[in-house]
């Protein structure tokens, strides 16, 4: 890769001084060894520090740099800048409350998360030693406990974006049945009540929109699809 | 900026959500402490969560283990700097925390009979030094993020209070060196608050972004180790910097020392698997310091590869594809994405990365901060406790063993919780007075930065402290490059102080919070040069060209002069040094006895 000016278009919002939010047009140029949207992000902001954004590992395991980029959510650091048209469309993840630039509050997010009771419930006294799972059970997680909670997939989400008080979302959902999966959790009639309802569960209509931007190529609407198919059957 | 500060009172208050941080808040919580948790990131994006390969126990559910192997591969990896009593605490103690997590859920791979599937890793032996032993307990490649998110997902079940996108900014002590709490930024308003506590716990993580090339996130930028030696806490061993071997050419991105587990080769550029020269026993999962000067020899002895020979090869393409893609399957990915190359059918490029700071703010094994005083270099300071990486049990010693930091965060974040629930408990922890002028550091900090003119920018003074560090305290060391290095980074600290910024909003002001992590990033680093350039031996990762392998010394190193702890003092810039605890915790272990150290 060689040196090259890349423009941006980039969501700009700063309560403490901005009346409404605005897009700046702005051009960075990138240094070979530049791959990455967040590389360019860094770069940018070397250039004007008062652009704001969330980032961490850098690598797509912690889930900070979620943001719609050319109209389509995904994380930065895992985006390679030379595939993306330009000028490259920054904005925060949609439907949540705007911080300040690309920083949205992800409370409702959260609690949604919180709402499923992301923790292994299993009221038996601990044994002495780990619990045993065989591989083939142990399999059953995956595709699930990868989940970094970055949010590209419930803000991807129309039904979310109408009711992220009362839809708990494909993050939360899946990770609702990566409890249910669980063969050492004890609470799955439990966790099926709690999503009982025309809400939390039934607003899902498998558009299917979290698969698609997935940045850990996760499949939210594959695991909503097996928590209804347990309320289906334990309602016959 | 204004200059009204809310204070609140808590009965605990923890800095960092990370391992160490969760581990520690899960004791507290469970035992009905008022305990604020500080964060200044959401807890799932702490470091913690991009560990790949494992955490050490010697359950024995593959290979035969004990604890006592367990220990000796431990202090051996230390080159002999680990505090034996702490080492043993941490081993014996890894069964138990390992199981723990178990029990809280977290997603461990399985053996055929359902226990937590181990793998083999660098360094790690049965019977003295003999063979590899299974000793990893590993979720995939992602037992990290595994980890972190059930210790999270455990302090939701215990109703942690969590103070999320708060960013600690100083440590309070009073006249009489108690430490009273911190004071903190919400990132969201920019106000400030005093956090009043009886007992204050940091787990803020490592420091490696002090270096240009790292495999740290960005918020990896020492926040309790500056906090610390501010503070006037002195801070261990800080010239002990692991550099992993395997971080993506370019990147720096992490590849797993599992992968060697698994059966990955290192080769140079004539494909030869050149460990087999440096370490004919333990070959690629050789301790990272020896497998990370072996790989730096190959290159600059000519035998790299690419076309500017700076690199060597990691290689796994005689593996199973369904090995790869059930033990591996996030290494896969990531060499995918950053180095351009699929592992199943090529090798992938690699070279040593700043990895795991060995040093840190000194603790006894019950996590409670210790400093001299009163004729006893270990002299517990009320109210204050540290564990994970920004501590120093010290258990890593001269090197840290992979899966050790794993361990270490759950051990002695517990260790500090339960310190404090007993300290409370006994009552022995009040709530003392705060001082008039408490907050007056931060506030002339962030006062400094609001009215700066003709200042330096923040990214110009870091990148000039990264670069310096990269070339002056490396992975092999110079006397004259360590003498010219702490030159250059007392200018660099020097211009930290003048940092200047152009955003000025009250509101998210992430230009801000990088000035603020900066002035803790130069105190690890100033700690860093100097603590290097004084230590005239080589040892574990400290390895000098003026102090080479000899009948007298082994592999350079000065046990007569040099088998002591580091401390380093940043108001003065002075070191003081400290002895190794030789002696095991409990009387009927055998010290480990000091020893030449090959794989």
């Amino acid at each position: 890769m060689s040196k090259r000016t890349v423009q941006f278009k980039i969501y700009r919002y700063d309560p403490d001084k901005d009346a409404a939010p605005y897009m700046q047009d702005i051009s960075v140029e990138l240094e070979p060894s530049d791959k990455k949207l967040l590389d360019a992000l860094v770069r940018l902001k070397a250039k004007d520090d008062s652009i704001a954004f969330r980032r961490s590992c850098r690598e797509g395991v912690c889930g900070s740099d979620a943001m719609n980029i050319n109209n389509k959510n995904g994380l930065a650091c895992l985006t390679d800048i030379d595939s993306l048209k330009q000028p490259i469309v920054l904005r925060p993840l949609p439907g949540l409350p705007v911080i300040r630039d690309l920083i949205v509050d992800m409370t409702q997010f959260f609690k949604q998360y919180h709402s499923i009771k992301p923790y292994l419930i299993n009221d038996d006294p601990p044994p002495e030693r780990e619990r045993l799972q065989s591989p083939e059970e142990r399999e059953e997680l995956n595709g699930l406990y990868e989940c970094i909670l970055c949010a590209c997939c419930s803000t991807a989400c129309p039904s979310f974006w109408w009711n992220p008080d009362k839809f708990v979302g494909p993050s939360g959902l899946l990770n609702a049945y990566r409890f249910i999966a669980d063969t050492r959790d004890q609470a799955t009639s439990e966790r099926l009540d709690n999503l009982d309802d025309p809400y939390r569960l039934f607003r899902c209509h498998t558009i299917m929109s979290c698969v698609d931007v997935c940045p850990k190529s996760l499949n939210p609407t594959r695991a909503i699809g097996k928590i209804k198919d347990l309320m289906v059957r334990r309602a016959v | 900026m204004s200059n009204k500060v809310t204070k609140r009172t808590f009965d605990a208050v923890i800095v960092g959500a990370g391992g160490a941080g969760l581990r520690a808040a899960l004791q507290l919580s469970e035992a009905g402490l008022k305990t604020a948790v500080l964060s200044k990131v959401f807890p799932t994006r702490s470091h913690t969560v991009a560990a790949q390969g494992g955490v050490a126990a010697s359950l024995g559910n593959t290979t035969e283990d004990n604890w006592h192997w367990h220990m000796y591969d431990t202090v051996k990896g230390s080159d002999w700097l680990g505090d034996q009593d702490s080492i043993e605490f941490m081993v014996r103690k890894a069964n138990e925390v390992v199981v723990e997590l178990e029990h809280y859920g977290m997603p461990f791979d399985r053996t055929d009979n359902g226990k937590i599937y181990q793998r083999p890793f660098g360094g790690h032996s049965q019977n003295y030094g003999k063979s590899p032993v299974m000793r990893s307990c590993a979720a995939a490649d992602r037992t990290g993020h595994a980890m972190l998110h059930a210790l999270y997902q455990r302090n939701v079940r215990a109703h942690t209070q969590f103070f999320v996108e708060w960013m600690a900014l100083d440590l309070l002590r009073d006249a009489s060196g108690n430490v009273l709490g911190v004071t903190a930024l919400e990132l969201e308003t920019g106000e400030v608050s005093i956090f009043h506590a009886k007992a204050t716990i940091f787990a803020t993580g490592g420091s490696g972004r002090i270096y240009y090339s790292s495999t740290n996130a960005f918020i990896n930028t020492g926040d309790g180790v500056g906090m610390a030696a501010r503070a006037g806490i002195p801070l261990e061993d800080m010239e002990f910097w692991q550099f992993h071997p395997t971080g993506v050419a370019g990147a720096g991105v992490l590849i797993t020392e599992g992968v060697r587990g698994e059966g990955g080769i290192l080769r140079n550029g004539g494909g030869e698997r050149f460990m087999e020269r440096y370490a004919p026993n333990l070959k690629d999962l050789a301790s990272r310091d020896v497998v990370s000067r072996s790989m730096v020899t190959e290159i600059n002895e000519g035998r790299g590869c690419g076309p500017d020979k700076d690199h060597v090869m990691l290689d796994i393409t005689h593996l199973s594809p369904e090995v790869i893609m059930k033990r591996l399957p996030g290494i896969r990915e990531i060499s995918i994405r950053f180095a351009g190359v699929d592992p199943i059918k090529a090798p992938i490029p690699v070279v040593p990365t700043c990895h795991y700071q060995m040093g840190g703010i000194p603790t006894n094994y019950k996590g409670q901060v210790v400093v001299p005083k009163f004729g006893n270099a270990d002299t517990p300071v009320p109210g204050f406790y540290a564990a994970g990486e920004c501590a120093c049990a010290s258990v890593h010693g001269a090197n840290r063993l992979g899966t050790n930091s794993l361990l270490d965060l759950l051990v002695f974040g517990k260790a500090a919780g339960e310190s404090v629930v007993d300290d409370f408990r006994a009552g022995n922890l009040e709530l003392k007075p705060l001082p008039e002028d408490v907050a007056d550091r931060t506030l002339a900090r962030l006062d400094r930065l609001e009215t700066q003119r003709d200042g330096s920018s923040v990214n110009d003074v870091r990148l000039a402290m990264q670069r310096t560090m990269q070339k002056h305290a490396g992975v092999f060391r110079f006397k004259d490059l360590l003498k010219e290095g702490v030159e250059k980074i007392l200018k660099v600290a020097g211009d930290a102080r003048y940092t200047q910024i152009g955003d000025k909003s009250k509101v998210w002001n992430t230009a801000r919070q990088e000035a603020l992590e900066l002035d803790n990033l130069i105190e690890v680093a100033k700690a860093t040069m100097v603590s290097a350039e004084a230590r005239k031996e080589s040892r574990g990762a400290h390895v000098r060209d003026d102090a080479v392998d000899t009948p007298e010394h082994p592999n350079g190193r000065d046990d007569t002069n040099w088998l002591k702890h580091t401390l380093w003092f940043s108001a003065d810039n002075h070191l003081e040094y400290k002895p190794v605890r030789l002696k095991p915790m409990s009387s009927d272990v055998e010290p480990i006895a000091l020893a030449k150290r090959t794989y």
